[in-house]
């Protein structure tokens, strides 16, 4: 056995060597770094954006750091992203795992499989069910996300009016963004008129605002906890060309509305971040512990700060698909 | 001698046959007025359009499930269809636009209605010259149609060309006479629908293969060329709710017609078409559609129900809806 796994070792090394030569001139150095990543398929807008940062990452850092072999792996369940982790761990040594997991409870058991093997363990976005396997957390904050807009409109309503608000699909991210949102506005003498779901989805928030305005004849203020649904909303304000609406705010960063940020609009002057980026940024931060001597090691919470027009293009990525 | 026989079984029948059809109807009478108690609102003018516009894509594309289901299939991959014909339509448009102006829409819905077809030909003919179950059949083609939206859009969004969006709005938002241009297009389309099941020669064939694919066979009629006919009359009825539902957004998500195969079969279900086939009902298919969009406008209108138990409510109005049916069908 022992020998078998030394066996496949210097076979891998030496494909990694030959792979490194075919490339040519600038693959002079070997690659003998292996950095896995495995992410969500892109099947709505944020994972898109997931796909898009990691695709960049690689390409970036396979460029800086001649030793550094990205991989990049999709995968469209949970299921499937067991497999995929299996099947990574089988053909190559890996160095490091950068893993944004489908489900908490079912990937905790193969992550710490892989981590097992001295691999350095990344998470991302949803935390495993056991945080000791984890060398390195990145994270954002959902419940910030809900708090920042609702300190935002409070201030903007001087602390009364009537809003509504519209969330996603029942889980974790949802709760936590409406709670982070209603707890700031229960301190105020503003008074949420209607909560429903709709599910993260453009069509249903444009059925539901145009609902929300049959019922109410005033309304201050528009949340909707993602920035796809606000698109739906806009959309159901203008057609019924309702004037008394002063802000109709997302969440999210979704390029389009940083678009309206950035123009002045004065219905959606801000929105707040929970930037699919975030897999770029514990790419790096992984590669910087083979790439140079930079060990990290820890929790890290990305803040929610308000996108405004003077900060909007450091969270604008035209050609992300998010 | 047959003519003879079904007449006095009309005449026999003839009082509980019209209760069963209109059951629909009564049902959407219910529900209408017990909005109307609910929320006053609920029977303003803006919202009643509203509603009966946004009902117009679930109308139309269950008006093309009519026709699969009567003829004793089913097709499951509607929506995912639906999001895919749409896809498609933004791109020629956003290909045509720089050299034909508005003409590309024009051309884009051309399209779209060709893609639409090709897509209900190839579902109908894995299913009746590869003989394979439509429920399997089309389950495969909901994925691959999901799969292809959502590889065109990247997994964000594909939104028409700015220059487009302004011409192509009114689709949508647009009326004449009063009457949104959607409920003028669902129209046209139901008219069709009904004259093509209930007056032509293939409208009969096709329910006799519903109730009896053997005993149509021996009578003589193409029992394949009839189903698969369908799945492409099922296709152009999702490129026309296509054509109505881009101007809305403006742009293709792979959220997209998401679960809407099953709104669509529960419209066809409720407005009393077989599931099983041999018997189609298109004005009932319209009630139906009708009835889904209703409950869930009223579901938000009303503060009875927790946000939580929306799904819950919708669905037992549903189930009582059949239950009703079914007795005064049966009396």
């Amino acid at each position: 056995m022992k020998s078998m796994t030394t066996r496949t070792r210097t076979f891998v090394s030496a494909i990694a060597v030959a792979s490194a030569m075919s490339i040519g001139s600038a693959g002079a150095q070997e690659r003998d770094v292996t950095i896995a990543v495995s992410i969500p398929a892109a099947t709505h807008g944020w994972t898109g954006g997931v796909v898009y940062h990691a695709e960049q990452a690689e390409k970036e850092i396979e460029a800086s750091f001649p030793n550094i072999d990205v991989v990049l792996s999709t995968a469209s369940s949970a299921s499937a992203q067991v497999s995929a982790l299996e099947d990574l761990s089988a053909t190559r040594d890996l160095d490091a795992l950068v893993i944004l997991p489908f489900t908490s409870e079912e990937l905790t058991g193969p992550v710490e499989q892989v981590k097992s093997n001295g691999t350095f363990i990344a998470v991302v976005d949803r935390g495993l069910a056991d945080p000791s396997i984890q060398d390195l957390y990145v994270a954002g904050d959902n419940i910030a996300v809900g708090a920042n807009t609702a300190h935002w409109l409070a201030d903007q309503l001087g602390g009364e009016g009537e809003i509504v608000v519209l969330r996603g699909i029942p889980t974790v991210i949802d709760d936590e963004r409406i709670k982070g949102f209603s707890d700031v506005i229960a301190e105020t003498n503003i008074n949420i008129l209607d909560i429903q779901y709709a599910n993260w989805n453009q069509d249903e928030a444009f059925t539901l605002m145009q609902d929300y305005l049959a019922k109410y004849p005033k309304i201050d203020a528009v949340w909707a906890n993602d920035d796809d649904m606000l698109l739906g909303v806009i959309e159901a304000i203008d057609q019924a060309g309702r004037e008394d609406i002063r802000f109709a705010l997302g969440g999210n960063g979704m390029k389009q509305v940083i678009e309206m940020v950035k123009e002045g609009d004065e219905r959606t002057p801000i929105s707040t971040p929970y930037p699919p980026s975030m897999i770029k940024s514990a790419i790096y931060m992984t590669a910087g512990q083979f790439a140079g001597q930079a060990p990290m090691r820890g929790s890290f919470l990305l803040d929610a700060p308000l996108i405004t027009p003077e900060n909007a293009d450091q969270f604008y990525f035209p050609d992300s698909p998010f | 001698m047959t003519t003879a026989t079904a007449t006095v079984a009309t005449a026999d029948e003839g009082r509980r046959i019209r209760w069963a059809d209109l059951a629909p109807f009564i049902a959407l009478g219910v529900i209408v007025f017990l909005g109307v108690l609910i929320n006053s609102n609920f029977a303003s003018t803006a919202n009643l359009i509203n509603v009966i516009t946004r009902s117009a894509f679930i109308a139309i594309i269950a008006v093309g499930a009519t026709f699969v289901i009567s003829s004793g299939g089913l097709d499951l991959s509607v929506g995912s269809m639906m999001a895919f014909v749409t896809g498609i339509m933004i791109m020629t448009m956003n290909g045509l636009a720089p050299a034909y102006g508005g003409w590309a829409i024009v051309m884009g819905a051309g399209v779209a209605l060709v893609v639409g077809a090709l897509c209900g030909l190839f579902n109908g003919l894995i299913i009746t010259v590869g003989r394979i179950e439509p429920f399997i059949v089309t389950l495969g083609t909901m994925g691959i149609f999901r799969a292809f939206i959502t590889f065109m859009t990247d997994g964000g969004s594909l939104p028409i060309d700015r220059s487009l969006r302004e011409a192509y709005r009114p689709v949508y938002f647009g009326d004449f006479l009063g009457v949104p241009y959607p409920v003028l297009i669902t129209l046209a389309v139901v008219l069709l629908g009904a004259f093509l099941l209930y007056r032509t020669k293939y409208g009969r064939r096709l329910t006799s293969v519903g109730s009896n694919a053997e005993v149509a066979r021996f009578s003589g009629v193409n029992v394949g060329r009839v189903r698969a006919a369908a799945y492409v009359i099922q296709g152009l009825c999702v490129a026309v709710a296509a054509i109505c539902y881009v101007p809305r957004l403006g742009a293709a998500t792979p959220t997209t017609g998401q679960l809407w195969e099953l709104q669509v079969i529960t419209a066809v279900v409720i407005g009393g078409t077989l599931l099983r086939g041999g018997r189609g009902r298109i004005w009932g298919t319209v009630a139906g559609a009708l009835i889904l969009e209703i409950i869930a406008n009223v579901m938000v209108l009303s503060d009875m129900v927790s946000e939580y138990l929306v799904g819950a409510v919708q669905g037992a109005i549903i189930i009582i809806a059949m239950l009703a049916h079914r007795f005064t069908g049966s009396r």
